[in-house]
Parts: structure tokens; sequence; C-alpha cells
């Protein structure tokens, strides 16, 4: 009977293409609006996840998220360096500066001072340039989408071009010399991000009493992380947080300070609402349409137990394939889009999510049909 | 020897919106093996009752119903599919075959809820639709047949099990003339034999000639048997 039930829902091919159309557009969109908001956050911890080394990160404890910086005095990093357990602790600079372009425009950047010694928490792919680069006098390392899109120098035709290697910039009235392209993952604001050393950093920063961002934390092998952080904690009354912890304050930050989880919230529940009220409905008129070749099919002698499993066939063929073609547009999307300003992050997780929305929308509509058909009288046959 | 159908006092009564519509009053009735039994009366007399009745596909509230000696009524669910699929053949006045099947397949559908495979059954159906005419039309849908073709597709389908009895509703008022005399000249020829009953509900006064016997309704009523 199951191929019965399969030519049933392919001998029409509109209405088969419909369904198929509802549980696309479904899946679709329940699956991109979330990989763009998951995108969207990642970029919210992107610095941190990029900065691959330490393994604590060390800050005031009144510090809600990576951009909230709360400035320590450098003595707190020889303070740090003296726990036991610590393999090393090394300075970080992070800071908002406007950068003076050359045709005398400013554009806000974030400006990272890395360890002058160990260069420490560069940036995690050189495009072009070496990060020991940094050791040269005035010079700092881009980020190439900041390059592309933000920070760029006139021609002598008037278009802008981006700067390049050797090209200079101002930064707080100071030179500072392009000397690499790095690749980071973009960040909240998508602002540029200047690296540079810790020192340099510091002459470009406005003057402050106390200028260090962050302590990161390289533990001792086979140190417990845990351990580690509660004792930097006691012994300097700083907050310590392993990379995993500050990811998830900062992701956790947004999620409840921000509007952006209702926006694509809604925008998720819309799309599925939608999605399942068209496949739904499509696929219960569909239903309605054969209830007559159900009846016959009654009426010869067909139990309900194998209508119920030619319906519920059809609605996980239709299911399984308009999830898949939503699933590959999602994908085919984030891929098309992978070089542009646009977040999109496609976990696993997501594929779970969607995938039980869809089978919740096709069970739905299978089970409407199913009692349709169930309590369908088979002597509707005898009636023209 | 047992009689194909049996009906003695058949009471079959209707809710329609709190009104109570007697559809059958009292029926007695039997059909035996090898006969061609027609029932004719006014619409809404209540020849299709009796045959949903008769066919096992409506209970009805009172009296007995038989078929080859079995009371289908007391039946268990299960029981009562198996028992229709393997022993009564429908042909329906709107042919009421599957558009998206082809000939075969769709003959072929009462052997495969018979357990039958798929494979085996459209062999089997095609031997069928040979046996009506249509063995070169096997591949054909239903869309692309004329009204009396559809219909020895139909024929074909409710033969192709070897049921004992063949139901018919109005087989011929959806065809002209010639169709009609030659949708009857195969339920005799080749649906009709000692081991099978067929029993036609019609209007269709063109084809009374082709029956053995004709049973009269008005009002829930047999009002005579000819």
């Amino acid at each position: 009977m199951n191929h019965i039930a399969l030519k049933m829902l392919m001998g029409d091919k509109g209405k088969y293409l419909g369904i198929i159309m509802g549980l696309t557009f479904a899946s679709l969109i329940m699956t991109q609006q979330p990989a763009i908001f998951i995108g969207i956050l990642a970029r919210t911890y992107s610095f941190i996840s990029d900065t691959g080394l330490p393994d604590i990160w060390v800050m005031d404890e009144k510090v809600q998220f990576v951009d909230d910086i709360k400035p320590l005095q450098d003595t707190e990093l020889y303070r740090v360096r003296g726990i036991s357990g610590v393999a090393w602790a090394m300075p970080m600079y992070k800071g908002l500066l406007k950068a003076r372009l050359a045709d005398g425009t400013f554009q806000t950047c974030i400006v990272v001072g890395l360890d002058d010694t160990t260069l420490i928490g560069g940036p995690p792919i050189m495009l072009q340039g070496e990060i020991s680069d940094l050791r040269r006098s005035d010079s700092v390392i881009i980020d190439v989408d900041g390059l592309n899109e933000k920070l760029n120098k006139p021609t002598a035709d008037g278009k802008k071009i981006p700067l390049k290697v050797g090209d200079s910039l101002e930064l707080n009235d100071r030179r500072a010399i392009v000397v690499g392209v790095a690749k980071v993952t973009r960040t909240f604001q998508s602002q540029p991000v200047i690296y540079t050393t810790y020192s340099r950093a510091k002459s470009y920063a406005p003057k402050e009493r106390k200028l260090l961002s962050f302590v990161l934390v390289k533990a001792d092998k086979g140190q417990d992380l845990g351990e580690l952080t509660r004792r930097i904690r006691e012994k300097t009354g700083l907050a310590a947080y392993t990379q995993q912890e500050f990811m998830d304050i900062t992701y956790n930050y947004f999620i409840k300070n921000t509007g952006i989880p209702i926006n694509f919230g809604i925008s998720v529940l819309l799309g599925f609402i939608v999605g399942a009220a068209i496949a739904g409905q499509t696929f219960y008129s569909f239903t309605l349409e054969n209830i007559r070749q159900f009846g016959v099919l009654k009426a010869m002698g067909t139990s309900n137990w194998t209508l119920l499993r030619m319906i519920l066939l059809q609605a996980v063929l239709v299911g399984s394939i308009g999830y898949g073609m939503g699933v590959g547009l999602t994908a085919l999307f984030g891929y098309a889009m992978r070089h542009t300003i646009l977040a999109f992050k496609f976990p696993w997780q997501l594929l779970v999510f969607s995938g039980a929305g869809v089978s919740l929308i096709c069970m739905i509509a299978a089970l409407i049909s199913i009692l349709k058909v169930m309590r369908l009288e088979p002597a509707i046959v005898f009636k023209s | 020897m047992v009689d194909a159908v049996r009906c003695e006092k058949l009471v079959k009564i209707y809710d329609a919106g709190g009104q109570k519509v007697v559809a059958l009053n009292g029926i007695d009735l039997n059909i035996k093996l090898g006969e061609l039994m027609m029932l004719v009366g006014p619409s809404g007399c209540g020849k299709t009752t009796l045959i949903s009745v008769i066919a096992g596909i409506l209970d009805q509230d009172s009296g007995v119903c038989e078929l080859f000696g079995k009371n289908v009524n007391v039946m268990s669910s299960k029981d009562k599919l198996q028992f229709r699929a393997k022993n009564i053949g429908f042909v329906f006045q709107a042919f009421n075959l599957l558009p998206s099947l082809n000939a075969a397949e769709n003959v072929s559908i009462p052997l495969i809820i018979n357990g039958e495979k798929r494979t085996i059954a459209e062999r089997k159906a095609i031997e069928v639709l040979k046996q009506v005419g249509l063995g070169d039309r096997w591949k054909s849908y239903p869309s692309q047949l004329s009204g009396g073709q559809q219909q020895r597709v139909a024929i074909a389908r409710a033969l192709v099990h070897s049921p004992r009895l063949i139901v018919c509703d109005e087989p011929t008022s959806a065809l002209d003339h010639t169709s009609g005399h030659n949708v009857m000249n195969l339920l005799k020829e080749v649906a009709l034999h000692q081991d099978r009953a067929l029993v036609i509900v019609t209007h269709d006064a063109r084809i009374f000639e082709f029956a053995d016997r004709i049973a009269q309704m008005d009002d829930g009523h047999i009002i005579k048997v000819t």
C-alpha cells in the first residue's frame, strides 16, 4: 500500500509541490533566521574565541561582558603572576579609539594592545605580514574586513581604496603604520580591529591612571582551571573566568539586555506559524480531496491502521523533502553570504531544532488528516 | 445450498439533525449464488443503504444479514474487513478509480489489500484487464480512458480477487446506451458464474433485461420481487 500512498501523493504535481514548498518555506525560516541570530550572538564573544592561547581571563569584577572594559592598574598583572598554578600571565589593552584617515575623516576602531615581548593575544590568522612585525616602530596590524570596509584612503581620481601594508593612519594624533593584515571574526559592532603592542596601545589611548583591560593567564599543565580561577579571585579580588565562562557571560549579557532574542524569536515564530499553516492546510486539503479515494480503499477492506500508515508515509516524505530543501537553501544562503557583513552560524543543534519543528508541523497535519480518514464512513463511496 | 445473501427484518434508521429517518424498514431478501439481482426504486427508497449493509460497510440497527451463511454484523472489525476484502467486489456509479494510478495498478488494489505482492498483483491485474478487453490499455490512467473503459477497469478491479459477491451501484448511469449494454454484457458474461452473485442497484430501465430477479423498493420496504 506504500506504493499507492506515494502515487496518490505525487499524482497531483501542483498540490504535491505546494505541500513541499510550504514545508520548505517553514524549514527555511526556522533555520535561516536562527542561524543569523546565532551568528550575531557569536559575534558578541568572537574577540574571546579568537584569542586562543590563554586559559583564563582576569578582569575587574564589575565587568559584565567583553566590551565592558573597566581598566585595572598594571600592578595587578604582577599579583596574578605570583599566584601558584599560573604558568604565565600577560597584559592586554582593549579599547575604542578614533582613527584619523588620510582624507581627514574619523573611524572608531577597537585597539588591542598585546604583551610587547610575547605578543600573546594576537589575531588568529595573518593574511599579510607577520605578528612579529609589531615590534617595528609605530606598527599596527589591522583586520581585513575593517580595511576593506571602513579604513580607506582617497586616490588621485577621488576614489577610495582600502589601506594596505605600508600605509599609515593616525591614532590619537600619533602615527600608526600598517605592517600586517589579519583575519578575525567580525565583532558585534563590526568595527575595525587594530592590533599593536601593549605599550604602544597605552600611548595611543587617552592618558588614564589605569589602562590594563585584561590579564591573560595560562595555567600550569594539569592545573584545574576552576580551582585556579577561584584562587585568582580570592588572592586578587578580581574576576577570573575560563574562556568558555567569559564567552557565556558575554553571550548572556546580550541575551538579557538587548532586544535581539525577542526580535528574532518573533521572526522564527512567525515563520513557523506561516509555514505550518501553509503546509498543514495544503496537506489537509490534499487529504480532503482524496477522501473519496480513502473511502474506496476502506470499502474494499483496507484497515484504519493501513490508512494511517499511508498518511504517515506521505507526511514523512513531504516533511523530509521540505526539510531537506529548506535546510539546503539555508546552507546555500550562508555559503553565499560567507564573505559579507551578514552574521551566519549554522550549528548542528539548529538542524535538530528545525527538524523537530518540521516534524511537528507534519505530525499535526497528518493527525488532523488521519482523524478525518479514521472517522470516514466507507459508505461514502456509494454517493455520487 | 447456502444463499449468497440472506436478509431478514433488516432495519436501519438514520439520525438526520435530530429527526429519525427510517432507511430500511424490515427488509427480507435472499440472493442466490449464480444470480444477478437488481434493486430498483425511486431516490431515497433505501437501495444504497441496503447494498451498504449487504456489502458489510454499514451496520444495521436490527435484523440479520448473512453473507454466505455468516452474520457479518457480529464479526469483529478486523474480521469484517478481511471478510469484505476477500469476498466482495465493488463497482461504483462514479467508477471511483484512483486517478494517480494506471489501470493495472487500480485493478491490483484488492489483491494488494489481501496481501499479494505488488508485482504479482499487477501481473494478475493485466490478465483480468485482458478479459474485459483492455489488455492493451493497462498503462493508461483513468483520465486517458472513456467512461465505458473506466467502468470496465472498475469491473476488472471488482473481479480480480475472485470475490463471491459483486455489489454494483448504478454501474451504467454514467454511460451511454451502447457502453451501458457492453458493461452489462461484460458483467453477465465475465463476472457472473455459479459461485458468485451480483447485486446491482439501478435506475436504468434499459438494463432491467439483464436481471435474473428484480427487487423493487419503496420507502424502506421491498414491495415486489419479480
